[in-house]
């Protein structure tokens, strides 16, 4: 099998495996870095969103070629309960969550979003979510929250 | 309140009286609770937390919340219908204020003076001449292998330090870092994973098996069949996946069963052999003459459970002894039919909980786990995880039940309702696994030697009723019948859907008093609180509506309208003021929320499940129905069972009125009815056009605009 080489949460990887696996799986199973759930395996629920270069994708969709030399971050890779990334903060603060399976996904959406748009409106944050499902009903308070997030990395 | 003079042990430590089972102080400083309820994305563990924090007076930081097993946790049945608080927290409460006396009768022992002077500080006891032990000092001495007794008096409310606060929720922090929590991220010591092959038409039979693609995949351990149940299993999950594609095109069924036709359920419902049963009836000489009669009927349809995650489960076995792991309800019921299946005595099968995605009732988490037993059979003793399709979530799980429901009232000279009647036709509400002789799970349906498919039944209406929930009138009308006729056939496989028959009664119900409002020409709030003797109830209407600043003027493309229920008739009291806009394609703007649960043991997570509760209920009125053709399920997706997104999502405000003095009840489940009937009622404000068929989208407009005109 041919190695393909991507970073993943800034860290130089190596994956020994057919390029046309799906990029969820080689990260799931391959690697056991399990921040992005399975939710439909057809880019239809967003549970699964990583962030690549800077754009938010379902990874149960792309395959592993897709990503070389390229950077990948999963929801591990946003922070850490000792180094907490604003949204992470923001949601806890919010509690914006009830199940929290889709969490993992939004979180990235919202990471996205910030990253090209540091200061959304809230039509701007519902629109960037549109393709994250979420069956609990908790997306308000996901909104407030990624509205906090993005005012708390603006301040001074 | 059950009086002093009678103390009585709530109902689930009555069933699970060691006080051992319940609590125990760990080495460090801790205090481990063992609930029998599970988490199922509601907060349920936090707020039991918080209830044994405040018994014991410790810290909430100390407490550890362990998973229920049939190892060793107590016995509490399904975690289901709004009743964790009510049954779990009263058992936790009483057995923790128990144990908090126990402890200070040691500890006066021990430090020789009377345990009335002495008081508990986060688990630290002390009293006069700064005398002090704790807990965890004195629990080698102290034995909690005992029965609870009734004596023990929990805290007055006014000395509670957590309950009533919005403390943050303890599963949540784990959930925004990636830490594996969920079943789904749980891998055992060398794991596999299995697929089970489900048909595509409803009920078929595996006809032929080629398994030979099956066969060429690397890393392929077993091919299972046992009639029509079969599956793979593999050392990987994606060559479980690359194996049950390649099964799957070696596979011929057979024909499948009939299913109805999805746009006339109600002649359907209608149609069937049923089994009937009043409900209540209230006969009493009206104070006025009945001048005419009107009947409407409404509908809601079959729903989907649709949980985000598809349902997973691993199962491991060693000899004749079977481990699962699994996000059911109820881990006792779910090893009850496990052991029927397996025939296998009830200590051979230990049923673990882990979580899983939002639940909303019985879906497939039940029959994943008997999947993964089966398959793990042909594991040589290694764990089998198993997860189902997307495809298999949305059309193999139970879904809620398809309802019809008629009601007429006879209306005096004054347009008085003097007589009400209420009938029902739909199937049974519940086939929860571990409450029959037989097994409820799909691949016991599936087996060489199968076991019979469950016509789903419905609990009696002193445990809040299946089909006829929430049917029964809170309105003091002078006389009414009410009348549910469960289906003896049952082609649709349904089970416990969040508020069972709930949600469609309160539509029905709800959508006839604004008819009936609307004819009178009366504000349909007056109405409602002029039916109404429960200053509860009243409340929560009042609330919402002064919120809502009821009533504005509906305006071009706008419309509001109410609803209310107290959910069971003896929970949750909530009332709803919905603002839509459009005119083909209907948007809730915005949900104006009144709820009573008595105590709200956390406000906050009241709010949260409240709020989440009306985005849900919005999604099913505006957009959910299970879809088929005559032999298969063909909303098999996201894109063919679409459901709210974020960009449709009301804004939603939700006032908690706070009844300390009031035992508490769940919230779960209060909004769904009362928010699909203010959403149906806000649809006639604006457009003068009735939908009496759930969901109400485009189509369902324009069926009503052709009936009217």
């Amino acid at each position: 099998m041919p190695i393909t080489r991507f970073r993943l949460n800034g860290v130089e990887t190596d994956v020994d495996a057919d390029p046309d696996s799906l990029l969820l799986d080689v990260l799931r199973g391959r690697l056991g870095v399990t921040g992005a759930h399975f939710g439909c395996g057809s880019g239809e629920c967003g549970a699964c969103r990583v962030i690549v270069g800077d754009h938010a994708v379902t990874a149960c969709d792309t395959p592993l070629w897709s990503v070389a030399d390229k950077d990948v971050t999963t929801l591990e890779g946003l922070g850490s309960a000792d180094r907490p990334h604003p949204l992470q903060r923001a949601f806890i603060a919010e509690q914006a969550l009830q199940c929290g399976y889709c969490v993992s996904g939004i979180l990235i959406s919202a990471a996205a979003l910030l990253r090209q748009n540091p200061n959304p409106s809230e039509a701007d944050v519902r629109t960037a979510l549109d393709r994250n499902l979420c069956r609990c009903g908790s997306h308000n308070r996901m909104v407030r929250a990624i509205l906090r997030a993005a005012n708390e990395m603006a301040a001074p | 309140m059950s009086p002093p003079s009678a103390p009585k042990l709530p109902v689930n430590l009555a069933a699970n009286p060691k006080l051992s089972s319940w609590v125990k102080f760990g080495p460090d400083g801790e205090v481990t609770i063992s609930p029998g309820k599970v988490e199922i994305g509601q907060g349920i563990v936090t707020a039991l937390a918080q209830i044994a924090a405040d018994e014991l007076d410790v810290d909430l930081t100390r407490v550890q919340m362990v998973r229920a097993s049939t190892a060793a946790s107590p016995n509490e049945g399904v975690t289901s219908g709004s009743l964790s608080i009510q049954q779990s927290g009263r058992a936790i409460r009483q057995a923790c204020a128990e144990i908090r006396q126990i402890f200070l009768t040691a500890a006066a022992d021990r430090l020789g003076v009377e345990a009335g002077a002495l008081d508990v500080s986060d688990g630290t006891i002390s009293g006069p001449g700064n005398v002090q032990t704790s807990y965890w000092e004195l629990a080698d001495a102290v034995s909690l292998d005992r029965d609870a007794t009734p004596g023990a008096v929990p805290k007055p409310i006014a000395r509670r330090a957590l309950a009533g606060n919005s403390v943050q929720r303890l599963d949540i922090p784990d959930k925004v870092f990636a830490a594996p929590r969920f079943i789904h991220d749980t891998a055992l010591p060398a794991m596999l994973h299995g697929r089970v092959l489900r048909p595509e038409k409803s009920r078929a039979k595996l006809v032929e098996l080629r398994e030979g693609g099956a066969r060429a995949v690397p890393g392929l351990i077993a091919i299972v069949r046992d009639g029509s149940f079969c599956g793979v299993v593999c050392e990987t999950e994606a060559g479980a996946e690359a194996a049950a594609t390649a099964l799957r095109k070696g596979a011929t069924w057979s024909a499948g069963e009939t299913l109805p036709d999805e746009n006339d359920l109600a002649a359907f419902l209608k149609g069937q052999p049923v089994e009937s049963t009043v409900i209540d009836s209230r006969a009493a000489s009206p104070a006025s003459e009945k001048t005419r009669t009107i009947r409407r009927q409404y509908t809601r349809p079959y729903i989907a459970h649709a949980s985000i995650a598809p349902s997973c489960a691993m199962a491991q076995w060693s000899g004749d002894r079977v481990h699962v792991w699994t996000h059911s309800q109820g881990v006792y019921l779910l090893r009850a039919d496990l052991a029927l299946v397996l025939k296998l005595p009830l200590e051979q099968i230990t049923v673990e909980h882990l979580e899983g995605a939002g639940c909303y009732g019985h879906n497939a988490a039940d029959d994943v786990a008997l999947d993964a037993v089966l398959l793990a059979k042909a594991a040589g003793g290694r764990p089998v995880r198993v997860q189902w399709s997307r495809a298999d979530e949305m059309t193999h799980a139970p879904f809620g039940a398809a309802m019809a429901i008629e009601i007429e009232a006879d209306l005096d000279a004054q347009n008085e309702i003097v007589c009400w009647r209420h009938s029902i036709w739909s199937n049974g509400h519940a086939a929860r696994p571990g409450r029959a002789s037989q097994p409820a799970l799909l691949a016991a349906f599936e087996l060489e030697h199968p076991y019979p498919r469950i016509i789903s039944a419905n609990p009696p209406q002193a445990n809040g009723g299946g089909g006829d929930r929430n049917s029964i009138p809170l309105y003091d009308f002078p006389a009414w019948k009410i009348e549910s006729h469960r289906l003896l056939t049952m082609p649709v496989r349904t089970s416990a859907l969040r508020t069972l028959g709930g949600q469609g009664n309160v539509f029905a119900i709800e959508s006839f008093l604004d008819e009936i409002a609307a004819e009178r020409g009366e504000d349909p709030v007056a109405f409602r609180l002029r039916h109404l003797a429960d200053e509860r109830a009243k409340d929560v209407i009042r609330s919402a509506a002064k919120r809502a600043n009821w009533k504005p003027a509906a305006t071009a493309g706008t419309g509001y309208g109410i609803g209310f229920a107290r959910y069971k008739n003896t929970g949750a009291y909530c009332a709803v003021v919905a603002e839509i806009e459009g005119e083909e394609d209907i948007r809730v703007k915005q949900l104006t929320i009144a709820v009573d649960v008595g105590e709200a043991i956390n406000p906050d997570g009241v709010i949260n499940q409240i709020e989440g509760g009306a985005i849900q209920a919005t999604s099913w009125a505006l957009k959910e129905r299970v879809r088929f053709d005559s032999e298969r399920i063909t909303s098999n997706s996201w894109a063919e069972y679409p459901i709210l997104r974020f960009s449709e999502v009301p804004r939603v405000e939700v006032e908690v009125i706070q009844r300390s003095e009031i035992d508490s009840v769940g919230a779960g489940e209060a909004a769904h009815g009362p928010v699909a009937a203010a959403i149906a009622n806000a649809v006639f404000d604006g457009l003068g056009v009735r939908v009496r068929n759930l969901p109400i989208t485009r189509d369902s407009l324009i069926a009503a605009m052709e009936l009217a005109s």
